[in-house]
């Protein structure tokens, strides 16, 4: 068993608080009214919370559950976009032992129902009308478990008479009350919280059917939040912006782990639409989001920059031009000449800081992807305009990040190294094993999976990976995915993939090759780049598969392949490519909810698109059954065009 | 942070179910042309009132009276709030001072102007502070753009327009476009809002978001509205009482299951064979 673990104590905190109700009564003592501990932009203007006034709000909310029957063995469930709210009900539940679970508010009802009843919810906090809709949809199935719905904005719901059904501030009105005649009782309770303590239910995907439920103790997300912020440090003068579910373990790190123990005001957008703007208001000092976020920004800047004048343009080049160099020897660690340090200051001073500042990302200390592999251009681009972007390797059962780049030492193909107090193992069969103080203990309610995930003192991660000669680890796409080309090298499809991505007019890649002689893609594109590229070239179009079909868009996208091919070995180039006549969409189950393409189904569902570009032929008829909405059927002939590269 | 409505939205005085607006026995002509004859209808406070007809039937022509655009040349529109009010002898502007809000079929909106600017054009007929502390935006004025500010921001709350609340008009899409018209009768506060097809070209989608919209404003609020709309199911779902117009005649007036027992109606819209 080879082991290259790189076991490093925690900077050992001075404080002894245990869990997140007592680290929330600490900052209080420390900060009290004199700062911020939330902002939400709320009717346009953003509104601030101190301190004292969070702890009063969840002391008072904790209070009216347990006058209402909320136990140290309850589960509170949350639904909602991220409000301060939500972050009060998760810290009301753990003030008095409870647990809290967040459900994604776009799970289906099914899913919903599952969640809710196998964990015995007691309490479901929600948003908004639409939410309580939808527990009285369910709520036959629930009333069993469930004891009250909470909703904290109240519109649309004046008329509704459910006795079961309570609105926030009431809630907090109760506990008011109940503080009153049981004085003391709250801080007594919150001092016996022990670290041990499960802290929250976190739902990750199950390989089939339902979701699992990981049981995350206060001390894991804690110790998690720790490890972080010894390496990247945060600041109560900094700032944060929750706009990625809370019910996510990447939020519950920043926005509860280490908001509570460094006391960074977190920042809580008007609506999901208007994240973005919100956050370019904000200039936060730190991101962690999704490979998508990032690739859409990439593409955001990419189509801008098509449409502005000719001298922009030419500005932008010589810039991003700069740039890469610089980024390029920052890859290898080799110091700039001075020349380019000037030319870079240059760049930066006209191009990158407006770039930034456009995309919100102008204050940024450090930003982090994780969760899919993030295309490499994507990487450059971004280390190009001076953003401090690095890769994470991380899973819900650890609490969030494990593994990380450090500063200055990054590289794109790796994950970096163990995060302060983990150790990380490869197994003899090459899975990734993880052991710290953040492994969770057990799936609640299934004892089968919980020992199939911990055994032998080692979390076994299910993934694949090898550190390289320098001590980062590389973590192998699932395993499965892997292709073996025909010269014999392995090979990443997603590599090529993200490849093909980086361009404004694909939005999504799927390519093939472990099984055939040459490497082949079947190529989304973007409707809105691609139709706005169509316009200002003046080319009509009526649909999206008549747009994908356009000699002129196929010719588009041929340079934008050839692009990627000369990047790629002579094997992994792509030899034909085609455009398909639909997007690929969730609910079709060609892509997971995160966008993340079903390569196995949409192998199967896509057989003979697959056989023709294997084949001679320059042309292949598909016919797709469409079904009206008045119930009339009709199917729809399209041509699809096989381009290849020659030379390639 | 209070969330919900925070402002009265209905400046009605009247007690649901109450009798709000009279039209009694009114002609409109255009020269030869009978657009209206002998209408006569009645609207109740906090219900909706559909309007409903083939096209040229005489429903935008009706509203048109309503909210003094035309004046019919016989017959009455009285309007109760504190006191009776004889619509046909009042202009457009005092109309809306009373506090009858409406949006228009072709959108009506400034095509140049922010979503904000073109919905604070709404509390217009709130706006009290004159051409000197106005040019200069001080003492009482800029406590009123601050007070009629925090209405707006709770009518764009409403009808979740966060996200555009800085865009030009002319930059939405059409189901938007029509949302903000909506916000802009709002920003009146309405004592009865009047829509003449709110959701025409819109999809699926945007109509359940639209008869969501009203149906908030009504039940929520208790605003009296009289909508003209030609999707029937949606007419059928939300509105207390229909009225229904042909030829510039009532052929139809009653709950939605009354009317749709009704024969002449169904003439009216299936043709001849269907209604025997």
């Amino acid at each position: 068993m080879k082991i290259r673990a790189r076991p490093q104590s925690p900077t050992s905190h001075t404080n002894m608080a245990e869990t997140f109700p007592q680290l929330l009564l600490e900052r209080t003592r420390e900060f009290g009214d004199k700062r911020i501990a939330l902002r939400e932009k709320y009717h346009g203007i953003w509104k601030s919370m101190s301190w004292a006034e969070l702890e009063r709000h969840v002391r008072h909310f904790s209070l009216g559950l347990v006058s209402m029957g909320l136990a140290p063995d309850s589960t509170v469930a949350i639904i909602g976009d991220n409000r301060p709210e939500w972050v009060m009900s998760e810290l009301a539940a753990q003030a008095v032992g409870a647990k809290s679970i967040g459900i994604y508010q776009d799970a289906v009802v099914n899913e919903m129902i599952y969640i809710i009843t196998h964990a015995r919810v007691k309490f479901i906090v929600v948003e908004d009308q639409e939410q309580v809709d939808k527990v009285l949809e369910m709520w036959d199935d629930l009333k069993e478990t469930v004891h009250r719905v909470i909703y904290y904005d109240p519109k649309g719901l004046r008329n509704y008479t459910e006795e079961f059904l309570l609105f926030f501030p009431d809630v907090e009105k109760l506990g008011e009350e109940y503080e009153k005649s049981h004085p003391g009782w709250y801080e007594q309770k919150v001092a016996a919280g022990s670290g041990e303590d499960i802290a929250i239910l976190s739902t990750t995907s199950g390989t089939t059917g339902y979701p699992k439920l990981a049981m995350i103790r206060h001390r894991n997300l804690i110790s998690q939040g720790q490890g972080l912020m010894t390496l990247d440090p945060l600041t109560a003068d900094d700032r944060f912006v929750s706009f990625l579910p809370l019910a996510w373990i990447g939020e519950q790190m920043m926005s509860f782990a280490c908001f509570l123990q460094n006391g960074f005001p977190l920042h809580f957008p008007e609506a999901p639409e208007t994240a973005q703007q919100n956050i370019r208001e904000i200039g936060p000092h730190s991101m962690f989001s999704p490979p998508r976020i990032w690739e859409n920004m990439v593409s955001q800047v990419l189509v801008k920059m098509e449409d502005s004048t000719r001298l922009k343009k030419k500005l932008y080049d010589w810039a991003m031009g700069v740039g890469y160099q610089m980024a390029d020897l920052r890859f290898r660690k080799e110091a700039p000449a001075f020349a380019l340090k000037t030319q870079y200051f240059l760049a930066d001073w006209l191009v990158f800081q407006a770039i930034k500042d456009h995309l919100g990302l102008r204050h940024l200390k450090r930003a982090y992807t994780g969760g899919a592999a993030l295309g490499p251009d994507v990487f450059r681009f971004f280390h190009a305009l001076g953003v401090n972007l690095k890769q994470i390797y991380g899973q819900t059962e650890a609490s969030g990040i494990s593994v990380l780049h450090r500063d200055g030492d990054i590289k794109f193909q790796t994950v970096g190294t163990p995060v302060p107090g983990t150790e990380v193992q490869i197994a003899e069969n090459g899975e990734i094993l993880l052991r710290s103080g953040s492994v969770f203990a057990g799936y609640y309610g299934d004892e089968a999976s919980t020992h199939n995930s911990l055994r032998d003192g080692w979390m076994h991660s299910g993934d694949a990976g090898y550190f390289d000669e320098d001590g980062h680890l590389i973590v192998i796409d699932r395993a499965k995915d892997v292709m073996t080309l025909h010269d014999g090298t392995k090979f990443s499809p997603q590599f090529i993939e993200n490849k093909l991505k980086f361009s404004p007019y694909v939005r999504e890649a799927v390519v093939f090759g472990g099984d055939w002689p040459f490497v082949t893609a079947m190529i989304n594109i973007d409707m809105a780049n691609a139709g706005k590229w169509a316009e200002n070239n003046q080319i009509a179009y009526t649909t999206y598969t008549d747009l994908a079909q356009k000699p002129e868009v196929y010719a588009l996208v041929r340079r934008q392949v050839e692009a990627a091919n000369a990047d790629l070995p002579e094997a992994a180039r792509i030899r034909r490519f085609l455009l398909l006549h639909k997007e690929l969409d969730a609910d079709d189950a060609e892509l997971t909810r995160t966008r993340k393409v079903r390569r196995k189904y949409v192998a199967q569902r896509y057989d003979d698109i697959i056989s023709a570009l294997y084949s001679q032929n320059e042309h292949l008829d598909v016919e797709s059954a469409i079904t009206y909405q008045d119930g009339r059927s009709a199917i729809i002939k399209t041509r699809l065009k096989i381009e290849s590269l020659n030379g390639a | 942070m209070a969330r919900g409505f925070n402002h009265v939205l209905n400046s009605s005085p009247l007690q649901p179910g109450e009798t709000q607006l009279v039209v009694d026995d009114i002609n409109l002509a255009f020269g030869g042309v009978q657009a209206l004859t002998a209408v006569s209808l009645q609207v109740r406070q906090s219900e909706i009132t559909a309007i409903i007809g083939p096209n040229g039937a005489g429903k935008t022509s009706l509203l048109n009276c309503v909210s003094g655009l035309y004046h019919p040349q016989e017959g009455s529109i009285k309007f109760y709030n504190h006191q009776e009010h004889l619509l046909t002898s009042l202009k457009p502007y005092e109309i809306a001072r009373l506090g009858i809000a409406r949006s228009f079929q072709n959108i009506e909106l400034f095509k140049h102007m922010t979503v904000l600017d073109n919905i604070m054009l709404g509390r217009h007929v709130h706006l009290k502070s004159n051409i000197l502390s106005g040019g200069l935006f001080w003492g009482r004025t800029q406590k009123e753009e601050i007070e009629n500010r925090r209405f707006l921001e709770d009518i764009i709350d409403l009808l979740e327009i966060e996200a555009i609340r800085k865009q030009t008009v002319g930059t939405l899409s059409y189901g938007l476009q029509k949302r903000v018209e909506l916000a802009r009768a709002l920003a009146v506060q309405p004592s009865l809002l009047v829509l003449d097809e709110p959701m025409a070209g819109m999809n699926n989608e945007e109509k359940e978001d639209m008869a969501r919209f009203i149906l908030d404003v009504n039940e929520e609020h208790g605003v009296s509205v009289i909508i003209i709309e030609h999707d029937m199911g949606v007419v059928m779902d939300i509105s207390d009482h229909v009225v229904v117009l042909n030829f510039g005649m009532k052929i139809g007036d009653g709950t939605p299951d009354d009317v749709q027992q009704n024969p002449e109606v169904v003439q009216a819209y299936l043709g001849e064979e269907f209604a025997t």
